[in-house]
């Protein structure tokens, strides 16, 4: 019996066309465009202004409060500007664009491929590191590392989870770190079991990477603590509280944190950008992105600089294809949809889907059929139905005790109904109003 | 014989019973209501749109009643005319404003502001504004979604289809306020209506550098300062590359909108100007000369369900010729 | 790039069902009990149908398109399957006239005038049937003999139905055995060989449809069982009170409309209950309710009362029993 959560989720088709690439280097872009605001938390502050040369990790941006990142430079070259541009989140926000020149390296960064096992850093040492290096959640929450291994005052960890899951179709990126990385994500999972003071880990992955599940078990066989669990293939099985209730059972509370249960979630990639601040002084400069679709003549997973433009990336695997009708920055289910190809790669951009015409387009609108499917899907447990019809009537009371708030936006309830309402559109906008409705009253 | 006078007693003895406990509990529970309040309530216009800042008429009833005086107190549908009569039920001072009406500053229509993408979600102006910049170049436009047409109680907003922007109808419009809260964006403004109806502001909200801003949209105001310069009484004022006419300043002198070089200051309800061969006065959304609307789709446009916009934009890709003719007609003005 | 790219907020998937999949999925499992009805009661049972199915679409467009002013969804489905359950509920030598009255009075009353789709709190069926029963009481007890009159068109030669027989035969102090033996065999009664309204009387054909709807996802197994189970619960106490005064379980299961009301009269989604547990409450309520009116009631037959009466406490059954939250924090007593 494979572990599940127990409540809710669908199926959606998988389309894993990119399994089987083995993660393949882009060449370097011409000009790369970073934005101070690649992280969940106060865009960082640019420490560099036109003109400045800089190198391979330095830094551009400092992290700006607590829950913030430090930006470094993913290539060596010459500012060209400090501007306001097009990102991802489809408004224009402060990028820093680097004219690319050459490939030079800050001298304390270690760019040898030695594994380094022996793990020397204090716990507030490692998390100081991961703190430098502007570590992210590489799953594309993008919540800043450092913030999730300092835990409060009060509560302790006794358990760390590495989300291995990757349950959006179409993504394979963690698939293919996880086998071709292997060894240093284990050290980096090591370092951070450090870092949290735990003696156990585990690691959760979907059920359709066999090779992944044997890789990593075979290689966790003489490391203590660390299991191997596989999982049902479910949607939305690598959500981080449906994760922790399947591999150890435990909900965490509405409004709560995982550290609530005694858990922290990472992703793998996040472990692998820890095992490479912490052993090899390396800033989150670079990462593994899943280029795919269906028409898409080559499928693949490219090793991208942070800043280089999604064109790039699209081209590399055969351009554009002709019947494309949606760009989109992650996956299909809680992906954002593109504007504009010429945004850039950031740390959370874990793959590129390019949707066909026919598949990219909302059906008509009809009445809700009261058929309650939204409500069995939903893994929280909410009534998406309802929360549409309060929302569309601005009646915000009774959207807040209808626990608006607890909604993971995942997506399946509008990917459910038969109705093709756009329930997850007004959850959100309801999520929107309340939030600042609890700010408003809280002042 | 005997059931039907038992049955006759037995209802009559039960209805007595019953009316006189609900006498007694309605005379317990009374809540004494200030008599004044119904008075003023009269009197109000009974829209309950809440532009007064009250929750429904009789709210701002009971607030008129309570206040000491009627200064801060202000029904904007209901006017002056309302004000003096609730100030005549109690026999308190009304104060005069002027009446305010809205202004949508956006004149990006569909011809001047071409569309760079499909939007397909919701059909909500606050889902498509949290989502991204819109559908054209310019992210503090207008989303064409229609929001302040839904959310407006006096009918006063209404899309028009050619140009993709909402327009709003003088007479209809009570300045409550509704569209100005509810435009994601903050696209309107209440502006005094003016002597003769007659407005002048500035249809821009575009706080971008000036050459980025006439990729996305031709009618944006650049911040490039000619009006700044031109006006006697000091009303404009730049902001972030954006101009602002200030209300109480303005005299509504017209120097300042024929040398604005994008046309982005609209003026409402002038005769026209006897320069040049003169056009109509300009209504906020300049409609392409009826002549040419041959639908010749320069760019195809790919989406399953034709929207009304697409039809716009189908209209958009016509002769240049014709947005030659309208960039004429607003710098005449 | 040519085309316009699509933008709308995620998710960009969208699954496979649609309405007129669930539609169009349960009309097939109505087939076999149509069939079956045609088998017993001939040429009518199929006029009938015909007639029923083709006066709801009718009244459902016609009523979209001139008074709503809305665009016509008849090809969803829903109009078909209003059309056949109202049929299934009737007698097969109902006259024309008053099928289509029936007709209209479930679209019009039952379904448009709350809206249409899904914001109807009755089940439309039922209603027709309801106000077809209590308005025309004569014409809609007198059932056609199964088998008898099939090519006939009019002048069928009518029978009671076995619930009529066992509340008239127990009103004349008839003992139930005696009453029993004038009628047919369980296994003739569970195959659809006795009186009773067109669709309602084999149970085969209903648990066929049954058993391709679950297999289908298209209803989930909790009301059917819940209520049969009810019915037989209640039912079963009191015939091991009085073997001779009241029917045993089995009987009441497959006579009537408890089969064709448990399968596909209360599973109807737009007016049962949202929430499992809601579901479980409403099924044991339509259980219960049906037993007591058809033993202790003035009616033989007690499915639709029992229905309706429980589709009004489907709102107060959603408000109040909402699904667990995940990481619901026990509120404080």
């Amino acid at each position: 019996m494979l572990k599940t959560f127990p409540k809710g989720g669908v199926h959606p088709p998988e389309n894993k066309m990119a399994s089987g690439a083995a993660i393949e280097v882009l060449p370097l872009p011409k000009t790369v465009t970073i934005p101070i605001a690649q992280h969940i938390g106060a865009p960082s502050t640019p420490a560099v202004k036109r003109g400045d040369l800089v190198k391979v990790g330095q830094i551009l941006a400092q992290s700006s409060g607590f829950v913030s990142a430090n930006i470094h430079s993913s290539v060596s070259g010459k500012v060209t500007k400090v501007d306001d541009v097009v990102d991802s989140s489809g408004y224009k926000r402060k990028s820093v664009i680097i004219d690319v020149d050459g490939d030079e390296w800050m001298e304390s960064i270690d760019r040898s491929t030695d594994l380094i096992r022996n793990i020397s850093m204090t716990s507030s040492q490692i998390v100081q590191r991961v703190m430098e290096c502007g570590i992210v959640g590489m799953g594309g929450a993008t919540f800043p590392s450092h913030v999730k291994l300092s835990i409060p005052k009060g509560k302790t960890a006794d358990v760390l989870i590495l989300n291995g899951v990757e349950c959006e179709p179409y993504l394979t990126s963690d698939h293919r770190v996880m086998l071709e990385r292997a060894e240093e994500m284990l050290i980096g999972v090591q370092i951070l079991m450090k870092a949290l003071e735990v003696k156990k880990a585990l690691i959760g992955i979907e059920n359709n990477k066999p090779d992944a599940i044997e890789k990593l078990t075979k290689l966790t066989a003489d490391k203590p603590g660390i299991e191997v669990y596989a999982l049902k293939v479910q949607y939305p099985q690598g959500g981080e509280k449906q994760l922790i209730k399947a591999l150890i059972n435990r909900e965490v509370p509405s409004g709560g944190l995982p550290i609530d249960v005694g858990t922290v979630v990472h992703n793998v990639g996040t472990a692998l950008a820890v095992y490479e601040a912490v052993q090899k002084n390396k800033p989150l400069l670079e990462r593994v992105v899943t280029v795919t679709g269906r028409s898409v003549s080559k499928p693949a997973n490219y090793l991208v600089r942070l800043g280089t433009p999604v064109s790039q990336l699209i081209e590399a695997s055969g351009g554009l294809p002709e019947d494309t009708g949606k760009v989109i920055n992650g996956g299909p289910m809680m992906g954002k949809a593109l504007n504009n190809l010429d945004v850039a790669v950031t740390k959370g951009t874990s793959g590129i889907v390019m949707i066909p015409q026919d598949l990219s387009q909302r059906r008509e609108i009809k009445n809700c059929i009261r058929c309650a499917r939204c409500t069995v899907v939903c893994p929280m447990g909410l009534e998406p139905y309802l929360l549409m019809t309060l929302s569309e009537k601005a009646m915000w009371e009774n959207v807040e005790t209808n626990d608006v708030m607890d909604c993971i936006e995942c997506g399946s309830c509008s990917y459910t109904c038969p109705s093709d309402r756009p329930l997850l559109d007004y959850i959100r906008l309801g999520k929107g109003t309340v939030s600042k409705l609890i700010r408003s009253r809280k002042q | 014989m005997n059931t039907l006078v038992l049955t006759i007693i037995s209802l009559s003895a039960l209805g007595i019973l019953l009316a006189t406990i609900l006498y007694f509990v309605a005379q317990k529970f009374k809540v004494f209501e200030d008599p004044r309040i119904d008075e003023v309530d009269e009197v109000l216009p009974g829209a309950n749109c809440g532009g007064c800042g009250y929750p429904g008429c009789r709210g701002f009833a009971e607030a008129c009643v309570k206040a000491d005086d009627l200064g801060t107190l202000f029904c904007p549908v209901g006017g002056n005319d309302c004000m003096g009569d609730v100030a005549k039920v109690l026999g308190k001072e009304a104060v005069e404003k002027d009446p305010e009406i809205a202004v949508l500053q956006c004149s990006g229509t569909s011809s001047c502001r071409p569309r760079t993408n499909n939007y397909d979600g919701a059909p909500s102006c606050t889902i498509a504004s949290s989502l991204y910049g819109g559908d054209t170049g310019c992210q503090f436009g207008c989303l064409s979604l229609g929001e302040c047409v839904d959310v407006c109680n006096f009918d006063a907003l209404h899309m028009d289809p050619e140009t993709g922007l909402p327009v709003v109808d003088e007479e209809k419009c009570t300045g409550c306020n509704a569209c100005v809260e509810q435009c994601p964006r903050d696209l309107f403004e209440l502006r005094p209506k003016g002597k003769k109806s007659r407005r002048i502001y500035v249809a821009c909200k575009n706080s971008e550098k000036g050459a980025a801003k006439k990729i996305g949209c031709e009618v944006a105001c650049i911040g490039c300062q000619k009006c700044v310069k031109e006006c006697k009484f000091e009303a404009i004022t730049v902001t972030n590359f954006n101009a602002y006419i200030d209300a109480d300043k303005c005299k509504l002198c017209r120097k300042c909108a024929p040398v604005c070089p994008t046309a982005a200051i609209h003026e409402l309800n002038f005769p026209p100007r006897k320069v040049k061969p003169a056009t109509d006065a300009e209504k906020p959304a300049p409609k392409a000369p009826p002549a040419e609307k041959a639908p010749v789709a320069a760019e195809k446009v790919e989406t399953g369900k034709p929207t009304e916009k697409q039809a716009v934009t189908e209209k958009k890709a016509e002769a240049p010729k014709a947005e030659a003719v309208e960039k004429e007609e607003k710098k005449t003005e | 790039m040519n085309k316009l790219i699509n933008v709308s907020p995620s998710p960009h998937s969208y699954g496979n069902d649609s309405v007129k999949k669930v539609m169009y999925g349960v009309v097939l499992a109505m087939i076999p009990a149509m069939l079956v009805s045609i088998f017993y009661f001939g040429i009518s049972a199929l006029i009938l149908t015909a007639v029923a199915i083709a006066s709801a679409l009718f009244f459902e467009f016609a009523i979209q398109k001139y008074i709503m002013k809305v665009k016509p969804t008849v090809t969803d489905g829903s109009a078909i399957i209003t059309g056949m359950l109202l049929a299934f509920n009737l007698p097969s030598n109902l006259p024309i006239h008053l099928i289509i009255l029936g007709s209209f009075v479930a679209i019009a009353i039952g379904k448009m005038s709350f809206g249409g789709l899904g914001q109807n709190p009755f089940n439309p069926a039922l209603v027709g049937r309801v106000f077809l029963l209590i308005s025309f009481p004569v014409e809609m007890t007198s059932w056609p003999k199964p088998m008898v009159n099939r090519m006939a068109l009019v002048d069928a030669e009518t029978g009671a139905t076995p619930l009529a027989m066992v509340k008239e035969g127990l009103k004349n102090n008839e003992s139930l055995s005696s009453i029993m033996d004038r009628l047919p065999e369980y296994s003739e009664m569970f195959l659809g060989n006795l009186g009773g309204s067109a669709g309602e009387v084999s149970a085969l054909a209903i648990l066929v449809g049954f058993v391709w709807m679950i297999y289908r996802k298209i209803i989930t197994w909790h009301i059917p069982v819940f209520m049969l189970g009810s019915m037989a619960a209640l039912s079963g106490i009191l015939w091991l009170v009085n073997p001779e005064g009241f029917a045993d379980p089995v009987f009441h299961l497959i006579t009537g409309g408890a089969m064709l009301g448990a399968v596909f009269m209360a599973t109807d989604m737009v007016t049962s209950p949202m929430s499992v547990k809601g579901q479980i409450i409403f099924a044991v309520g339509i259980g219960v309710l049906t037993i007591v009116i058809r033993v202790f009631g003035a009616y033989p037959e007690g499915v639709s009362f029992a229905i309706l009466i429980m589709n009004a406490f489907v709102p107060l059954l959603n408000t109040y029993l909402k699904p667990k939250r995940f990481g619901e924090i026990p509120k404080a007593v």
